[in-house]
């Protein structure tokens, strides 16, 4: 059970934390012929997009409303009308999905309400293109909150309660920290026991890294809006995450049923999937199924050796530290360091002592003595000042290529990460020296014939007056 | 808005060293240099974001983003300006405020995170950058700089260009008047030489400024200050002592050059890095002008004999991918740098330039483009993805050369693409630079993967599709 604290900070110091808009933009960007819009200044549009097309290597279909003060202190509805039209005129989406930001959120703009009036008004013209809203604050919540508010806000919108159920379709509703690839498992797993998955959002459709035919501007894939009507009529829905608990109730409350799954890394936690796909399709699991959990257990062999007993310091969004520190766990190691960026039920849970919601200087100062970072790519400058080796983890990569399919659930998944981890712990394994052994102050001068007491001696190796190893940040 | 920001938006506006500007009638002056946002249809960064651009170069000061997370925790560590030294400009601060922030006003809790980041960094100076949200709820950030400057003894420096007063290049603008403002001029430099330049505008994007430093340093000239790129702050704050001036072409801070111009009577030109001609003329204009300046005239002839060498070597080399380039065509879509100085360069090496953007390009530059490429030159003013796709589909180019925002539209039509925009990793400056350029289209345009890419797929030959 661990403690889960505030950073008492005034002034963030290497954010771990992305903003509410981007985590709802990037759920959009797993809709099929979709055009994401923050309503925000350019700028707010303009450092999301790169940060995902640095991340993913890919085009970002996404747009701004261009607010500037003016048009802020009047209200934005004229910007949202002309964004809407122009998007509508030279890119004509299926949907166009829209985040609030900081500034249009201090100012209150009652989006809701402009794009009532926004439809009535130009209800021709409009024809064939959806429109969603979701309030995303900058100045509350994270990354994961975002995502999860416009899941939330989709399903709200556009999910409505079925007279039957159609046996063998599988809603799927995955947490922000899942890879195109980690989806791409998921579904695997749903169809080898021949059930139909249908994902909201899809980001392996639309992030996976194909090539299309054609240029396209919108999203190149991803989840339909059929697909998210037809979350109704599902006869399971799986959610992964704690985050998704929010649209997961909303699916029970028009009687779809659900399960929640807090991750699926790990062999128990893959086993539970397992054995609910077992019992939705009253079939056996399929042979390959069975063949992969064995070369998992014989991967948990085998790295047990090189996680065991490793000091490992996490920065992760909650559903990410999760599932990376449970894995850890079971596998031996010690998540010595959690920081996270916002808060969830699930923090108490993951398995250390204190999970503080923070930033990268806290990681950093808490990852003394730790032998591995695991947090995104700007983990870097900590780990280089640490001089510990960093697994990437979650997003922002922007120093890596094939971020979308990093596998890290189910079985395989599950598998390739105890390698990837194990092998950077054989990679960097420690040679051992002379100086490695030395004996404490105390018996030097007992074999000298000197009285233990009162040790004058001023050598770094004294244990008397060695303190605990402080790495500045800043070296002087 | 903020009256100071106001005032300041319009004397950048008004800027008198701008042709650009002069050629506009008071009305069209007025309204300032910034085209109107089109929602829904508008690419490109922020005022702030341009601000931070500017600024973030000067790698020993702490840059502090007073706002929600969005505008620090989603852009920092991003960009490519390389340090010979200090890493804390990497660091990134934001005052990240919350709800009750944005109710009760930031300002207590941006003067906590200034004295936080002195304790912990001990930084010659903070840099605080006003935002979107932090600027409309009203906190004062002058006032809080100020008050903390006198209480910690330390420069602390308002930068107050919030994102939605305007596009990146305002942004420029607007940071490089907080230098002016609170930075220039305020030390003195121990020695100063008649060899003591500035230059400004060069942000030292992938090390490029390092390009050009062994040609100053073996003619003598001293880079008294870099504005802003592998800048420090003293150095800054020294650069009025400076002799003269070069801005970089891109007049991202042709307002610090005509400032200081104005102040302290430090002449400037207006050149370039990129081509071969350029980076002579760029040595020839700042010999010239140390010399008016006082330096000796034996600079001149120096100078002259260094191009020479330099020049001569830097063509040879070009030469030599003559025979592999011939005939190739390039598609030339760049922002700020000057088409035609590269547009030359690309010739010599034999490549045909299909076509090339000047969409930033001033008349004069136009002209120069038809002298160098002839009457029927291509030139696009505003070309859209999806002709940049068409056009790289046809195969009326072999390679794009353009920045980040198209890269994918030619790697999607399985075309190669050089990435010469400001996020690119490698340095294309001074004769090392264009050589090397020549150097990665041929390493591009000769990589084995294209041909692989573009071969049919099994079950796109009609043979094995006959037979299943």
């Amino acid at each position: 059970m661990a403690i889960v604290h505030d950073s008492k900070k005034a002034c963030a110091v290497n954010p771990l934390k992305m903003s509410q808009p981007l985590g709802a933009c990037y759920a959009f960007l797993g809709l099929a012929s979709t055009m994401p819009m923050m309503h925000g200044s350019q700028g707010c549009t303009s450092f999301g997009l790169v940060l995902l097309v640095r991340h993913f290597k890919e085009a970002i279909p996404m747009q701004t409303t261009a607010m500037n003060e003016v048009s802020t202190i009047l209200g934005g509805m004229d910007n949202i009308e002309q964004a809407v039209l122009n998007i509508k005129k030279r890119a004509n989406p299926a949907l166009i999905a829209i985040a609030s930001t900081g500034l249009t959120e201090t100012k209150g703009d009652d989006v809701d309400g402009y794009l009532r009036l926004i439809r009535a008004k130009h209800a021709e013209t409009l024809d064939g293109t959806e429109i969603v809203y979701v309030s995303t604050p900058d100045y509350v919540g994270a990354f994961q909150d975002g995502w999860a508010a416009a899941i939330k806000a989709l399903v709200a919108a556009f999910v409505t309660p079925a007279e039957t159920r159609v046996t063998g379709r599988i809603g799927v509703l995955p947490g922000a920290h899942l890879t195109p690839a980690d989806l791409e498992e998921v579904r695997e797993l749903i169809e080898a026991f021949g059930l139909d998955a249908v994902l909201v959002p899809d980001v392996s459709g639309s992030l996976d890294g194909h090539i299309p035919e054609d240029f396209t501007p919108t999203t190149l894939g991803g989840a339909t809006l059929d697909d998210i009507r037809g979350l109704g009529a599902c006869e399971h829905v799986i959610a992964i995450g704690e985050q998704m608990r929010g649209a997961v109730e909303r699916l029970e409350a028009i009687g779809v049923p659900c399960t929640l799954f807090d991750r699926l890394t790990g062999l128990t936690a893959t086993d539970a999937l397992v054995a609910l796909l077992m019992r939705l399709s009253g079939k056996p699991a399929p042979a390959r199924l069975k063949r992969q959990r064995g070369q998992l257990q014989d991967a948990m062999l085998d790295g047990h050796f090189h996680l065991g007993g490793k000091r490992v310091a996490i920065g992760a969004e909650p559903d990410l530290l999760f599932a990376l520190s449970s894995l850890i766990a079971e596998m031996g190691g010690e998540v010595a360091a959690a920081v996270t960026t916002t808060h969830s039920p699930l923090l108490v849970r993951v398995p250390t002592e204190e999970v503080l919601v923070g930033d990268l200087e806290d990681l950093e100062m808490r990852a003394v003595g730790c032998d591995l970072l695991i947090t995104h790519a700007h983990g870097r400058q900590a780990a280089t000042r640490l001089g510990i080796p960093l697994f990437r983890a979650g997003i922002p990569q922007f120093d890596r290529i094939g971020t979308a399919h990093q596998l890290s659930v189910g079985y395989r998944g599950t598998r390739d990460l105890i390698f990837q981890l194990a092998n950077i712990f054989l990679a960097h394994m420690h040679a051992h020296g002379p100086e490695d052994w030395p004996l404490p102050a105390e018996a030097v001068a007992a074999a000298q014939g000197q009285s233990a007491a009162g040790c004058g001696c001023a050598s770094s190796s004294c244990s008397s007056v060695s303190d605990e190893v402080v790495i500045p940040i800043i070296p002087a | 808005m903020d009256a100071r920001v106001s005032a300041k938006i319009q004397s950048v506006f008004e800027e008198p060293a701008c042709e650009h500007n002069q050629n506009k009638d008071e009305k069209a002056r007025k309204k300032g240099c910034t085209k109107q946002l089109s929602p829904g249809a508008a690419a490109g960064g922020c005022a702030f974001d341009g601000a931070k651009i500017a600024l973030q170069p000067i790698a020993d000061v702490a840059h502090l983003v007073h706002g929600p997370i969005a505008c620090e925790g989603n852009s920092w560590d991003n960009r490519n300006s390389s340090t010979s030294g200090p890493q804390l400009y990497r660091t990134g601060f934001t005052t990240d405020i919350g709800e009750l922030d944005v109710i009760y006003g930031g300002e207590k809790r941006l003067f906590k995170s200034i004295r936080e980041i002195i304790e912990k960094y001990d930084p010659p100076a903070v840099f605080v950058y006003q935002t979107c949200v932090t600027a409309l709820i009203g906190d004062d950030i002058e006032a809080v700089c100020k008050r903390a400057a006198e209480k910690f003894g330390k420069p602390v420096v308002p930068v107050n260009a919030p994102g939605f007063v305007g596009p990146k290049n305002l942004g420029n603008k607007l940071g490089a008047e907080a230098l002016l403002d609170y930075v220039i001029g305020t030390e003195e430099p121990e020695v100063t030489t008649p060899y003591d330049i500035n230059i400004i505008g060069e942000y030292n994007l992938a090390g490029e400024l390092w390009q050009i430093r062994p040609l100053l340093d073996a003619l003598g000239i001293r880079i008294l200050s870099c504005i802003s790129g592998d800048g420090r702050y003293h150095e800054v704050a020294q650069s009025h002592r400076a002799k003269a001036a070069m801005m970089v072409c891109s007049k991202s801070m042709i307002n610090v050059a005509r400032k200081m111009e104005d102040r302290y009577g430090i002449p400037f030109f207006e050149g370039s890095f990129y081509g071969i001609e350029d980076m002579s003329d760029t040595l020839r204009q700042l010999a010239r002008l140390l010399v008016q300046r006082g330096a000796p005239a034996d600079l001149l002839d120096r100078t002259e004999a260094l191009i020479a060498v330099e020049e001569k070597r830097a063509w040879e080399r070009i030469a030599a991918y003559r025979p592999r380039l011939e005939g190739k065509k390039v598609l030339l879509i760049t922002g700020g740098v000057k088409s035609w100085s590269v547009v030359a360069a690309l010739q010599e090496a034999g490549l045909e330039v299909v076509g090339t953007s000047v969409k930033k390009s001033t008349k004069e530059d136009k002209e120069k483009i038809k002298e160098i490429m002839g009457e029927d030159a291509h030139m696009i003013d505003d070309m859209t993805p999806r002709e940049m796709f068409k056009m790289l589909r046809d195969a009326r180019a072999d390679i794009m050369l353009s920045g980040g925002r198209s890269q994918f539209v030619a790697l999607k039509a399985k075309m190669p693409w050089l990435d010469i925009n400001q996020e690119r990793h490698y340095a294309y400056a001074g004769y090392e630079g264009m050589v090397d350029l020549v150097r990665e289209i041929s390493k591009t345009l000769f990589n084995p993967v294209w041909e692989q890419v573009r071969a049919p797929a099994p079950w796109e030959t009609p043979a094995l599709e006959e037979a299943c």
